[in-house]
């Protein structure tokens, strides 16, 4: 372990430390160490990729007999992987689709139910509490079964029956353990706005609603972003979890192109293939959120 | 006990509430089962994850570059892939290599065993970072002050960075843990024996899904709500006035 930071001149005269601005990063190791492994991954990913194609040409040509090369067969079936079948909405589109429309109604409804933990009235705001604290607490595959077998799939509404799709009912699923996130998100942003922001808001007049609305959660916002981008993240890598309910996601269409291959030596590439999609949708996320943590970091 | 069966089988012939986890004893046995196979699987899985990342957080202090990148992009392939596909990776792909490379019949580990490492992995790429961010969270003029104490580096290590660090890793580490103890919920999918999955198989035999739905959901309510209350004990008995949180 390195104890001391190396003087950046070599000399033993007393010299005077580079003059450090509160609030700025220092140049850490960290910061150092995620910007240039990053790079190095795509790097890395490259070589791996174009080292991984010849040797699969060059084995598939000394083969020599009816067999694909494995880059020959991830071609065949990417289409179906990446959009899913032709006309419908699947594959890795329909995680992406899942995953915005969860983020979506989890960051309007935590919003809300963010807003009822800091409610005056005790009994919306032990409710708020109690609703969060649940959803917070339960496994998403354990919600994504409650959901998807005990909600109808077909609801009447003034006389016209509605069918719902199972993908549908997937993302209010998984919308709802980021409902109890973001509700933790939105009272602990809340809870670290300066107690004189509310005085000074009181002072002017300002009403309790216009303070929350008007002042204070304008300044959260800047607190939320990176932990909502951070949910985000999680909340996509949480999606191919709909497969294990028969939603033709990317995921399920993939075992189905395995199936149908049937060859054990396709199953690193094709996992691989599609692990790497998910990797270069989410990586640039976390990476800008870890940015943006530094820049809004509050303290230090 | 038998008082308590009974009051269940009561409460399906009157109200048509079934729940057999209670009264058959088949049922019961497996659900049980199924509880204790998740508990054990999330104890192992939170062993691991915390060895492999001290590991890694040791690593990522190497001097050696390479050792750096290598451990960096463990974890950022972890974080940054989907856990289901991961273990579906490790379990159909890595065992059908293995078994075909060591020419052992049948895969290399079971179902269970592939879920133990799948899940350690996982975890221990988010614990790596915390534990690094632990150890950095150190001010430096403490270890300053304890070099120029007379103490080596290694009674540094033990002495002043390790004991103000895990108290700054704890609840990152709890948070992480909490999550662990949920994921293990997708080894339903590779078929391991666990809450969830014997679940379902009761309620396909017993077709009682509202009912068997609410017991799981409420059974992992406990059991994370239980990790939850002896993790937040802890933190508040081990807390520094002043230093982290």
């Amino acid at each position: 372990m390195k104890l001391h930071q190396k003087p950046k001149t070599p000399t033993d005269l007393p010299v005077l430390k580079p003059f450090v601005v509160a609030g700025s990063k220092t140049w850490s190791m960290e910061t150092f160490g995620t910007i240039t492994a990053d790079r190095r991954i795509l790097v890395a990913f490259a070589i791996f990729l174009i080292a991984w194609l010849s040797v699969d040409v060059v084995y598939a040509q000394i083969q020599s007999d009816a067999n694909q090369s494995a880059f020959a067969t991830l071609v065949k079936w990417t289409p179906l992987m990446f959009l899913g079948p032709p006309g419908e909405l699947g594959g890795f589109v329909l995680n992406i689709v899942v995953s915005f429309i969860a983020m979506a109604l989890g960051t309007f409804l935590g919003l809300w139910l963010g807003l009822g933990q800091i409610s005056l009235n005790p009994i919306i705001r032990r409710s708020s509490w109690a609703i969060t604290q649940l959803f917070r607490n339960s496994p998403w595959l354990v919600l994504l079964f409650y959901i998807m077998l005990l909600m109808p799939f077909r609801v009447t509404i003034a006389g016209v029956d509605f069918d719902i799709p199972g993908w549908w009912k997937a993302a209010f699923a998984l919308s709802l353990p980021i409902m109890a996130n973001i509700s933790e998100i939105v009272r602990g942003a809340i809870a670290s706005i300066p107690t004189g922001q509310w005085e000074s808001a009181e002072s002017l007049a300002f009403s309790r609603t216009q303070t929350i609305w008007q002042i204070i959660l304008p300044q959260c916002v800047k607190r939320m972003l990176p932990p909502w981008m951070n949910w985000y993240c999680i909340l996509t890598m949480s999606t191919p979890l709909v497969s294990i309910l028969g939603v033709s996601d990317g995921m399920s269409l993939t075992q189905d192109a395995l199936a149908a291959e049937s060859r054990s030596e396709f199953l690193i590439p094709m996992y691989l293939w599609l692990m790497s999609w998910f990797f270069i949708y989410s990586y640039p996320i976390a990476k800008l959120t870890r940015r943006l943590e530094h820049r809004f970091a509050v303290n230090e | 006990m038998d008082v308590v069966w009974e009051w269940f089988q009561w409460l399906n012939s009157e109200h048509g509430i079934k729940l057999t986890i209670f009264y058959d004893e088949w049922d019961r046995n497996r659900f049980f089962g199924g509880i204790w196979t998740t508990i054990h699987l999330s104890l192992v899985c939170m062993a691991l994850s915390i060895v492999i990342g001290m590991g890694g957080a040791w690593l990522q202090m190497s001097k050696f570059i390479w050792i750096r990148r290598i451990v960096q992009g463990y974890i950022q392939f972890f974080r940054n892939t989907p856990p289901l596909v991961q273990l579906y990776f490790f379990y159909f792909a890595v065992d059908s290599a293995l078994a075909s490379v060591t020419g052992i019949e049948g895969g290399v580990f079971s179902s269970y065993g592939w879920a133990v490492i799948s899940l350690s992995f996982f975890a221990g790429a988010f614990n790596v970072e915390i534990f690094r961010a632990g150890i950095e969270s150190v001010p430096k003029s403490m270890v300053e002050a304890a070099d120029s104490l007379g103490f080596t580096s290694f009674q540094v290590f033990c002495y002043v960075t390790m004991p103000l660090a895990y108290r700054v890793c704890l609840p990152a580490l709890n948070n992480n843990l909490i999550n662990l103890i949920k994921t293990t919920t997708v080894a339903y999918a590779i078929a391991v024996p666990e809450t969830l999955y014997i679940s379902n198989q009761i309620w396909s035999d017993e077709y009682n899904v509202p009912e068997m739905m609410n017991v799981v959901w409420g059974v992992y309510i406990i059991l994370v709500g239980i990790l939850v209350t002896i993790m937040h004990r802890w933190e508040k008995s081990i807390r520094v006035p002043g230093f982290g949180n």
